[in-house]
């Protein structure tokens, strides 16, 4: 390699590693801003490094481009609310995806006509391009399923994972024969087959598994940018698509093992949706205490320990603000107060947390699922806020139970327990919810947001 | 040892360092993870400048433009989005 090469490599190097710091410092909120920092120099470096290549002899278009794509994702990154993050991360997805696949495609139409390659590069820019191209049109299928533009409902047809395999199959047959003949419409029928595949992969995906969809295709955008290096030997890009793959691979897995699924058993589909059964009801009609809020109030305002539980219910119904008014007004009087968040609760990792942090609640007031569950047993209320299944015993007892073996927030185990509902409606996984109908459990009819304005009015006036 | 074969080592690497970083990554802080992670994936912008800047013909030449815009568009979307929700993230104490 020339010595220009080696400076390039060189430059490469300090955004690999300053990539990396980055995602170090997502190990605590106090070090969390730094780290983003890191990225964004990183990602200046990188950036200004392509630019000065050698090899480009125009440059209005890719400056267009830059400025242009600048200014819509400053936009939409500002203007967006935190509850849609989950559509915001899936579109920005399908667009690292899309853009993937336009490199591998550019990149061999560009040395089509100068030089030709060898077939370990046709192999990596059609993987490249494959990836790619699932990435796109199954992310733009999660955010259509997030957005609520596409029902959450998995869609699920006879012979479904027939069809993926043999188009899986094709896929592989196609590479072989494009690395043979080199021939540029191959790379377009292998790209358009991986297009419909996304889509495929995603559709029998239920609105319960979207937490594990959308890390799993952060992990893929990672994956396509790990390929597209392979292709440009750019080992930066091979870098990052590392750590971005490892990333979305992690979580998924950590999404999973909360629900007690199998990633596997994700894939397939078909779990979770509106109407996936009416849950196992045993024909006994169990009845349920209701409380006013009012009630609650006075219990809240005259309680020590409360432990709160979110779900996305409250995300819906856009009620953490409400809550944080709840929240302070409990911590004046003197009530202890904590979050006890789970893993999935939500639509993608962590996503309760950005919410309970952008409506001002501290983070050391939340705690993940490990760290507060051996506290219900000393708290005297836990309070249910928009969440069902993650606090469901049956998880525990139950072995017939779809969730059973799914580790669940002991909610059950406070002194008493109100959980805000809207209606008696089973969760995502369609499954009855046996909390509800113990002793100490309380339900609260009404809109997450309403009844807990209606606590903060209630508890003032205690 | 080809350099194909030099980029699959530094690959499976990477992917160690990654799973160490990543698990060391507090859970509160996830879905600042996905759209961080997001950003840096735009790093394919890299490639699409060349393709954009190398470009011979016209169809090159649009798909290019198109492949630096998609990158752009997540760069800018995934820092600033990480930005905002990350200077959400506040102590009790320091209030």
């Amino acid at each position: 390699m020339d010595l220009t090469g080696d400076i390039f490599a060189f430059v490469y190097l300090i955004a690999t590693v300053l990539f990396i710091l980055g995602l170090k410092g997502l190990s605590s909120p106090s070090t969390a801003l730094n780290g983003n920092r890191f990225a964004m120099t990183g990602m200046a470096i990188a950036v200004i490094a392509a630019l000065s290549d050698p090899s480009l002899l125009q440059f209005q278009w890719i400056f267009a481009a830059l400025v242009i794509g600048g200014v819509i994702g400053v936009i939409v990154a500002i203007r967006i609310e935190m509850t849609d993050m989950p559509q915001l991360v899936a579109i920005l997805h399908s667009f690292v995806g899309l853009s993937a696949v336009l490199v591998a495609i550019g990149t061999y139409l560009n040395s089509m006509n100068s030089e030709s390659l060898s077939s370990v590069t046709l192999i990596e820019l059609s993987v490249g391009s494959l990836i790619g191209a699932i990435t796109f049109t199954g992310s733009l299928v999660a955010f259509a399923k997030l957005q609520g533009l596409a029902g959450s409902n998995p869609f699920v047809f006879k012979g479904q994972h027939f069809v993926n395999l043999i188009l899986g199959i094709t896929m592989f047959g196609l590479i072989g024969y494009f690395v043979i003949t080199a021939d540029p419409n191959i790379l377009l029928i292998l790209t358009g087959i991986a297009l419909v595949l996304g889509v495929l992969l995603i559709i029998p995906i239920g609105g319960a598994d979207m937490p594990v969809v959308v890390s799993m295709l952060n992990s893929y955008s990672g994956w396509a940018a790990a390929a597209t290096g392979f292709t440009l030997e750019n080992n930066l890009l091979v870098t990052t698509g590392a750590l971005v793959g490892s990333s979305g691979a992690i979580l998924s897995y950590i999404m999973c093992r909360a629900m007690n699924r199998s990633f596997i058993s994700v894939i397939l589909g078909g779990f979770g949706g509106d109407d996936a059964g009416a849950g196992h009801s045993d024909g006994v009609e169990r009845s349920v205490r209701s409380a006013a809020p009012e009630d609650l109030a006075y219990m809240l305002g005259n309680s020590a320990k409360v432990i709160v539980v979110p779900g996305y219910g409250m995300a819906v119904a856009q009620a953490q603000h409400s809550i944080k008014e709840l929240f302070e007004i409990l911590t004046a009087k003197g009530v202890e107060v904590k979050f006890a968040i789970h893993p999935v609760a939500g639509r993608m990792p962590g996503h309760m947390n950005v919410l309970l942090a952008e409506a001002d609640i501290p983070y050391d007031a939340v705690f993940e699922m490990d760290e507060v569950n051996s506290d219900f047993n000393g708290a005297d209320i836990a309070l249910v806020i928009g969440a069902n299944d993650v606090v469901n015993p049956d998880a525990k007892t139950d072995k017939t139970s779809p969730l059973y073996g799914m580790p669940i927030l002991d909610a059950y185990r406070a002194q008493q327990v109100y959980v805000v509902k809207r209606s008696l409606k089973s969760g995502y996984a369609g499954v009855d919810n046996s909390l509800f109908y113990l002793p100490n459990c309380s339900l609260v009819f009404g809109d997450a947001k309403a009844v807990s304005e209606k606590l903060v009015q209630a508890i003032r006036e205690l | 040892m080809s350099s194909s074969m030099v980029s699959f080592y530094i690959f499976v690497l990477s992917c160690f360092i990654g799973y160490y970083v990543i698990w060391g990554v507090t859970p509160a802080l996830h879905t600042p993870l996905m759209a961080v992670t997001n950003a840096i994936s735009a790093i394919v912008v890299v490639g699409a400048i060349i393709v954009a800047g190398s470009a011979d013909g016209a169809i090159v030449q649009v798909i290019g433009f198109f492949a630096v815009l998609l990158a752009s568009i997540n760069i800018f979307g995934g820092f600033v989005v990480t930005n905002r929700m990350l200077s959400m993230f506040k102590k009790k104490d320091k209030r």
